[in-house]
């Protein structure tokens, strides 16, 4: 209450103040922060406003997290808050929704979501359709998050993207972020909602910095689930992505540029609800659409966005087919050429861009 | 007046629950009602199916009255309960109205879950369910204690499953946990002798449902006797509250039914054992004839209580037959809390149906 104060009183100088001290002493205005440490921060922020809030999953406490995400969080709350559980996913992931059923607002993180498969029918069945199933008197306010899709060189059983499995189904939000104001604003958001979440983290994207605005660093910073973002505007072709891909569409759109072909790169930021308006409003703009992403491309996410361009004003706007770009369809091989042939290039994104564009 | 009961076989404690215990006439007179009261719930429940006004699962409860109201005498209504698919019975012992119980069934806005959950997805306060994938509630139902044991309310969570779900591998996960973090959480396995088509000896290895817990001490009660079943469970409060982790309780009982009303329940069983069952243990029979023998109520007292439960199943039982189903603008409600309305598509992209949370 008293920095809400100070805040009204002096403006601009009060707010720096602010968060001069409660930002871990880091200096506002831009910053570069890691998408690892952005989700960390979210947490961190989060834990401290709502009680409620806890953190469960396999060496999240005293490991500092498997891949680092909930570092210093244990040091900072304890075991009641951050809690190591066995490797038992069903059992874990039950335990966590239970939590959510009864009060709690739980952060259950699966190692990888590969791992998730184990304990899918509770985030499915006890999860996503509780609060459907009691005709809104029971709600599971509970966010499942770790990191999805491919990674480098662990093979097909650690390598699968679960946005189409899980985008399928009602119930469910499913937010992907790429950068790390997506994921500091979005997993702000995702914790605080009151429905099941899953916020599928890309391992890769861990260690990449970006720079974030000085209104990301507030407190209050929230991404509202269920937007896509322009991350760069074109009036040639529409190119839609989501997670890690979109870096590799923006660094095929600074090539095509060259070349006099400007790509409108689309942030999905979510999965589900998909933010079908976005893509339409650019589709009907630029007339031509290609998706990315890494995902297998059977009944996958692109299959979606295309039926939806099918039905709805943009397909009259196209000027040529939507296509997808996607990961090829086999289990992740090990070799690392096999591996780089098994996902999206940069020359992929750009070839497909070219056809569609008959260029 | 006292009672004795049955030793309880027990693994892992020094001693089992007390064994004689104390029933008042107003206790005799309310367990005695709340047990006909949900007999009387499913007889009618499966009236209305063979009717066709009931459709889809049915998983009746008679036979098992004694768990149902046994456990609810053992804990609060401040306490919590999560079970699995055979819940009508804890539905009512849980705050639920026999009439939107049935309601519900008939898949009508009247019902408990505004007819959009059916049989098994029913829900009160401190209610979990009702719950359809086998074994899914337990993890669940250990999260309920752990969130008890996080709000320091000094509550406790039962958590019941079958003698079918005691061999699933998710119940051994959370058996880990809640013992791990001694979470105040009562483990109850219902054993009324058969998952579905197959008796106990051809699922389990070990058919020591109590001992299953290796390291959680166990009881083995009676679940035909609710007096058994009440004492059991306040001595597994007890052991919950007094913050020693949990603790795993088998109740013998035994279904009339069926597995559902699918199964007519006589290929894997013969008529003889279930007349067996109702002749010898019958647990309304029981506590009545233990009241009547004690004088604690005369025939005509229990009659009455008979007529009224009668009646209010009739009222029931017209309501649920005679409420509307609910409105189409329902269809797409409840997919998410405390959101704004959105879209829904609907079969195919011209529909576009309404949602609210």
């Amino acid at each position: 209450m008293a920095s809400l104060r100070c805040l009204l009183r002096s403006g601009k100088t009060a707010v720096r103040a602010v968060l001069r001290r409660e930002f871990h002493g880091t200096p506002p205005a831009a910053v570069q922060v890691t998408v690892r440490d952005a989700l960390n921060q979210a947490m961190d922020e989060e834990l401290e406003r709502d009680e409620r809030v806890f953190l469960l999953g396999e060496e999240v406490a005293q490991y500092d997290g498997a891949y680092k995400v909930s570092r210093g969080l244990w040091k900072k709350y304890g075991d009641k808050r951050i809690i190591d559980t066995p490797i038992t996913e069903m059992g874990f992931a039950g335990i966590a929704v239970g939590a959510a059923m009864a009060g709690l607002r739980p952060i259950c993180e699966f190692m990888t979501f590969n791992f998730s498969m184990q304990a899918i029918d509770q985030v499915i069945n006890s999860a996503a359709k509780t609060y459907y199933m009691s005709a809104g008197r029971q709600s599971v306010p509970i966010v499942f998050r770790g990191p999805n899709g491919a990674s480098a060189g662990v093979a097909a059983q650690h390598s699968q993207c679960f946005a189409a499995w899980y985008g399928h189904c009602p119930g469910l939000k499913v937010v992907s972020p790429w950068s790390a104001e997506d994921a500091r604003g979005l997993l702000k958001s995702a914790i605080r909602d009151d429905n099941p979440v899953v916020f599928l983290e890309n391992e890769l994207m861990y260690g990449v910095p970006f720079e974030m605005s000085e209104e990301s660093q507030s407190k209050d910073f929230l991404i509202p689930i269920g937007k896509a973002k322009i991350e760069r505007q074109g009036n040639h072709i529409t190119v839609v992505s989501h997670s890690r891909m979109v870096s590799l569409c923006l660094d095929a759109a600074a090539v095509l540029a060259k070349e006099g072909i400007e790509c409108e790169v689309i942030n999905m930021r979510t999965i589900r609800p998909l933010d079908a308006e976005a893509i339409e409003t650019s589709v009907m703009k630029t007339n031509h659409l290609i998706t990315v992403e890494g995902g297998w491309p059977q009944f996958g996410v692109g299959g979606e966005i295309l039926a939806r361009i099918m039905e709805g004003p943009a397909f009259n706007y196209l000027d040529a087919p939507a296509v997808r770009v996607t990961g090829v369809d086999i289990p992740m091989p090990y070799a690392k050429i096999l591996e780089d042939n098994s996902v999206p290039q940069i020359k992929d994104i750009i070839f497909s861009v070219k056809k569609t564009l008959n260029a | 007046s006292l009672s004795e009961n049955a030793k309880c076989d027990v693994h892992k404690l020094e001693e089992g629950p007390p064994l004689q215990a104390v029933l008042t006439r107003e206790e005799g007179l309310q367990y005695y009602r709340t047990m006909q009261t949900m007999r009387r719930m499913e007889l009618k429940s499966d009236q209305l199916y063979k009717q066709k006004i009931i459709r889809g699962f049915c998983h009746l409860y008679d036979g098992q009255e004694a768990c149902a109201v046994g456990i609810e005498a053992g804990i609060n209504l401040t306490d919590h309960l999560i079970t699995a698919y055979r819940a009508h019975g804890y539905t009512l012992t849980r705050g639920g109205t026999v009439r939107e119980i049935m309601a519900e069934l008939t898949g009508r806005r009247g019902g408990i879950a505004k007819g959009k959950g059916g049989s098994m997805h029913m829900y009160t306060k401190h209610f979990y369910g009702g719950n359809g994938i086998v074994g899914a509630q337990v993890p669940l139902g250990a999260g309920v204690a752990l969130a008890c044991k996080y709000l320091g309310k000094n509550e406790l969570c039962v958590c019941l499953y079958g003698d079918g779900a005691a061999n699933q591998g998710q119940i051994f996960e959370t058996y880990n946990m809640a013992s791990l973090w001694k979470l105040p959480c009562i483990f109850i396995c219902e054993n009324n002798k058969y998952g579905m088509g197959t008796s106990v000896e051809r699922a389990a290895a070990s058919t020591d449902y109590f001992k299953r817990g290796d390291f959680i001490p166990g009881l083995r009660v009676d679940g035909m006797d609710v007096l058994c079943v009440r004492e059991a469970t306040k001595f597994a409060a007890e052991h919950c509250r007094s913050g020693k982790g949990p603790i795993l309780m088998e109740l013998q009982t035994y279904r009339y039914h069926g597995h559902s009303m699918s199964d007519p329940g006589i290929s894997y069983r013969t008529r003889e054992e279930i007349q067996e069952v109702r002749s010898k243990s019958d647990p309304i029979s029981m506590l009545k004839d233990r009241m009547l023998s004690n004088n604690m109520a005369s025939v005509e007292e229990l009659k009455e209580i008979d007529v009224e439960v009668r009646k209010e199943i009739e009222d029931a039982a017209q309501f649920a037959t005679t409420d509307p189903e609910p409105p189409l603008d329902d269809l797409c409600n409840h997919i998410f809390y405390n959101d704004p309305p959105m879209e829904v598509r609907g079969t195919n992209p011209w529909t576009k149906l309404k949602s609210v949370s």
